[in-house]
């Protein structure tokens, strides 16, 4: 908790969650007030600590993938990549580039996805009723693509380490090109709900600022790192898959606050739909599974492999002793480092802005605790 | 459950370290493979006949950890005689064990424009070898935004000693060092708020460290506060 000031007489502690609704999950948050300012905060976390660390030591490497679909469950599909990707990178396996097109446009479907449940949910947090029940509608259409996938919409369990379990069906690509040219206009709507909405404006600019070296420092990655300005991200800066072969462009905001972020996020998905265009139409007959055996026996040895999750930069440090069980796995959540930042952020604004800061990193709780 | 599938490696365990000092191609993968068949009628635990044949194309890529030849490796030697030691390359990513008296100096230097602007930490962690003399390895992910690298470094600690903490540095490693000490109870110096941010603050162990059975809890805690014997 902050040192007292000289108001203390004034100062009010007050206790948000772990039961809101605007804290999207099981996150509770102390907060210290000056009458309405907000003076200091502390979160209180773990409440959906599962100990999915501990589970990967105690299982094989394939038994362990479907739980990492249960970490951030709103992005499952992403997830899953990094962990087979940092398995595969660890046993040197190659992966063929149908099954790479293949999680590349699932990935970016899951982005957008994960961005609508976003924006979804931190407009309805600041009132603003209707784009939620939109995005959910858009939403859904993605998370149809993923039924017809793999026969799951939330925790898919998209991929195996060495490739996918399942080639795709016979109508993938012209749903995915179905949905684009669907979605496109639908994001001009949000736009037009929001973008320069004055009760949008006005709850949203200059609110929970993030200055770029503070995000640095703080560790924060994703959209709420580009919102302060600094243009990185994964997929450009370390390619993984084909990333490095597909065209798409980075947005990032000037000043830091939790409009730039919106607009940061509403920008990506225009970018991830230009991806889900152009992995579409490279999708290839060919194999889908790399060389990588029944029995994922990795060698002795340790590798960190990190993607860009749609809240921030996912990443898996495996630790192989040789046997067919990882002998550590640490996963570094985005949600669990961007949401250090919130303390910076909150400071001196008013409790209502509490909720748009909360709003504005995306968390999720299942991710922040594993 | 995840017994019957350690149960076949045993075999299997001592030809990977093996292979990458013979074997160039994959004939020589091939004897233990065979080594291995008779093995499996033995046990019902099938994995063992499969185990053999992915081996032999995981071993065809240099699988070992190499020493780090580079520039900077020779720069912290000469500015931390001492401090530094053992620098390897795996799957192309390096690490270099730090001596933890100079670990906050070299990270300083490391995040200096000199050594390379590594200004950002990108997870710390640790992981538990409970058969070695200093049994926890505190890993450090840092990256430069400037040369587009990543660089692991590794602090080596024994059991119940207390390491620097790196928070006046990147403050992101406040929350990450509180998980460290929660999971592994390894103390820091110098943190501001060291207290457990998963667990329940008055949770007694260390889930992460290997000695701490999977199905283990604080029976008391679990007690007390869910007034049911066991939460499995």
């Amino acid at each position: 908790m902050p040192e007292a000031t000289f108001l203390d007489a004034n100062e009010l502690v007050i206790n948000m969650g772990p039961q809101h609704p605007a804290t999207h999950g099981v996150l509770r948050v102390i907060l210290k007030l000056d009458g309405e300012k907000v003076v200091g905060t502390e979160c209180v976390i773990g409440y959906l600590h599962r100990g999915v660390e501990k589970i990967a030591e105690n299982r094989t490497y394939q038994q362990f993938a479907p739980y990492v679909d249960r970490m951030d469950y709103v992005a499952a599909v992403t997830n899953g990549m990094g962990y087979c990707e940092a398995v595969e990178k660890l046993l040197g396996a190659e992966i063929p580039p149908r099954a790479q097109y293949t999680r590349m446009a699932l990935a970016e479907l899951q982005r957008i996805a994960s961005h609508l449940l976003w924006l979804g949910t931190h407009a309805l947090d600041l009132g603003a009723m209707t784009p939620v029940f939109y995005t959910f509608r858009e939403r859904e259409e993605i998370l149809k693509i993923f039924e017809s996938y793999c026969g799951a919409r939330l925790t898919t369990h998209a991929f195996r380490i060495g490739g996918l379990q399942y080639d795709l069906y016979d109508n993938f690509e012209r749903d995915c090109r179905k949905f684009c040219d669907y979605f496109l206009p639908k994001i001009d709507e949000y736009e037009e709900l929001l973008t320069t909405n004055r009760i949008w404006l006005s709850r949203t600019k200059n609110v929970g600022v993030l200055s770029a070296e503070d995000a640095v420092g703080l560790g924060s990655t994703g959209p709420v790192l580009r919102g302060s300005g600094v243009r990185w991200d994964v997929r450009k800066a370390q390619p993984y898959e084909a990333y490095d072969k597909v065209e798409f462009e980075v947005p990032t905001g000037e000043r830091g606050d939790t409009y730039d972020r919106y607009l940061v996020r509403v920008q990506e998905m225009r970018q991830s739909v230009r991806i889900i265009r152009q992995c579409v139409e490279r999708i290839e007959p060919g194999p889908i599974f790399g060389k990588v055996g029944k029995v994922i026996k990795p060698p002795v040895g340790e590798v960190y492999h990190s993607i860009e999750a749609p809240k921030g930069e996912l990443g898996y440090f495996v630790v192989s002793d040789g046997t067919v069980t990882p002998y550590r796995v640490r996963v570094r959540p985005p949600s669990f480092v961007n949401l250090q930042a919130f303390d910076t952020m909150v400071r001196g604004h008013l409790v209502a802005d509490v909720v748009a800061i909360i709003g504005t990193i995306d968390i999720v709780l299942g991710e922040v605790d594993r | 459950m995840p017994d019957e599938t350690k149960g076949p490696p045993a075999g299997g365990l001592p030809e990977t370290p093996s292979k990458p000092e013979g074997a160039a191609s994959g004939t020589p993968a091939q004897p233990p493979a065979e080594a291995a068949k008779p093995a499996a009628p033995l046990k019902p635990a099938a994995p063992a006949a499969p185990a053999a044949k992915p081996a032999a194309p995981a071993a065809k890529p240099a699988v070992k950890p190499e020493p780090w030849v580079n520039p900077l490796v020779d720069e912290l030697e000469k500015r931390f005689p001492g401090g530094t030691g053992n620098a390897v390359i795996f799957r192309n990513q390096p690490s270099i064990v730090v001596v933890k008296d100079s670990l906050l100096a070299v990270c300083e230097f490391l995040k200096s424009e000199e050594g390379g602007a590594y200004t950002l930490l990108t997870d710390e962690t640790a992981v538990d070898y409970p058969k070695r003399e200093k049994r926890f390895e505190i890993i450090y992910q840092l990256y430069s935004f400037k040369q587009n690298h990543r660089l692991r470094l590794k602090v080596l600690a024994g059991d119940g000693e207390s390491v620097p903490s790196a928070c006046g540095l990147w403050p992101t490693a406040n929350w990450l060092e509180r998980e460290v000490f929660d999971m592994f109870g390894i103390q820091y110096e110098g943190h501001p708020n060291l207290k457990r941010i998963l667990l329940p603050e008055d949770w007694v162990g260390y889930p992460l460290r290997k000695d701490y059975d999977i199905l283990r809890q604080d029976d008391a805690w679990v007690q007390a506060n869910l007034n049911i014997s066991s939460g499995q």
